[in-house]
């Protein structure tokens, strides 16, 4: 009964953490910012729906363990995604706020780049 | 020694996933895991030559402890921001976050860990490697923010890799 209760608390903490990562997709508006709202549905989102599936298997099956693996995946790889999106933004200066200069008059690795060759 | 067990963490974590995979802690997974874990470093051990030193790995587990509560508080913060927070009031900032560490390895952590917690995105390294750039959703003092993430990972990391 009482574990019933953590899951089905397990699940709405899941869906509502995804929901307001969907929420965020749609009402912010600059891709920079955009891109903080998925991270949000990546970590407690999934997370919480995982450990409602790790309860569930305890209290009504045989017990599993392996969602812990799927979550370690997706923290692996969430951030790989997010770095390559900010990435193309820079790129395309696609940035609203200009970026700061980094430190010792250097560049930053996206932007040094090979001289444009215009061959159209 | 070295050689028979060229990474014995890699070791070590090759046997919990191979049970994790295989959802079971029979004999035979874990002695098959164990397989898998003596000869995958073996056969590797020489395409990863400056394999990083982990001096002190049990640190690491505080390291996860640590990023998960955070995670689950700036999940909440954030949280409040996308639902409450109009789109002109939000101060979205990059940060430059000056680097102590020098592990490639380490930095990765680092980057990953900045973007896993929400409200910042780690966006850009520099050309040498020195300084780590990164976006906040609403930091209205950019500065604090990067010394925050100083303070708070940087600082843990540097200890366990070096």
């Amino acid at each position: 009964m009482i574990l019933d209760l953590i899951i089905v608390a397990a699940l709405l903490i899941g869906g509502f953490f995804t929901l307001v990562g969907s929420i965020g997709l749609l009402k912010l508006d600059s891709p920079m910012k955009r891109l903080h709202a998925p991270t949000k549905a990546a970590t407690l989102g999934v997370g919480s729906l995982l450990m409602a599936s790790i309860v569930n298997a305890w209290a009504h099956h045989d017990g599993s363990l392996n969602e812990v693996l799927i979550m370690a995946f997706l923290f692996i790889t969430a951030p790989i995604t997010a770095n390559f999106i900010a990435k193309v933004n820079i790129h395309r200066r696609d940035t609203r706020d200009p970026l700061p200069q980094p430190p010792n008059d250097d560049i930053w690795a996206t932007l040094d780049t090979p001289p444009d060759r215009s061959d159209g | 020694m070295s050689r028979l067990l060229p990474h014995p963490l890699l070791t070590l974590l090759l046997v919990l996933v191979w049970c994790l995979l295989i959802n079971s802690l029979s004999l035979g997974t874990v002695v098959f895991g164990a397989l898998l874990g003596l000869l995958i470093p073996a056969a590797t051990a020489a395409y990863w030559p400056d394999r990083p030193r982990i001096p002190r790995p049990l640190r690491l587990v505080s390291y996860i402890l640590v990023v998960l509560w955070d995670i689950l508080v700036a999940n909440v913060q954030v949280a409040m921001i996308v639902l409450f927070k109009p789109n002109a009031d939000m101060k979205s900032n990059w940060v430059t976050i000056p680097l102590d560490l020098k592990s490639p390895e380490a930095i990765s952590i680092l980057a990953g860990t900045i973007t896993l917690t929400p409200g910042t995105v780690s966006a850009d390294l520099s050309d040498d490697g020195v300084a780590l750039l990164v976006h906040a959703l609403d930091a209205p003092d950019p500065e604090a923010t990067g010394n925050q993430i100083k303070d708070r990972y940087e600082r843990r990391l540097k200890e366990i890799f070096e």
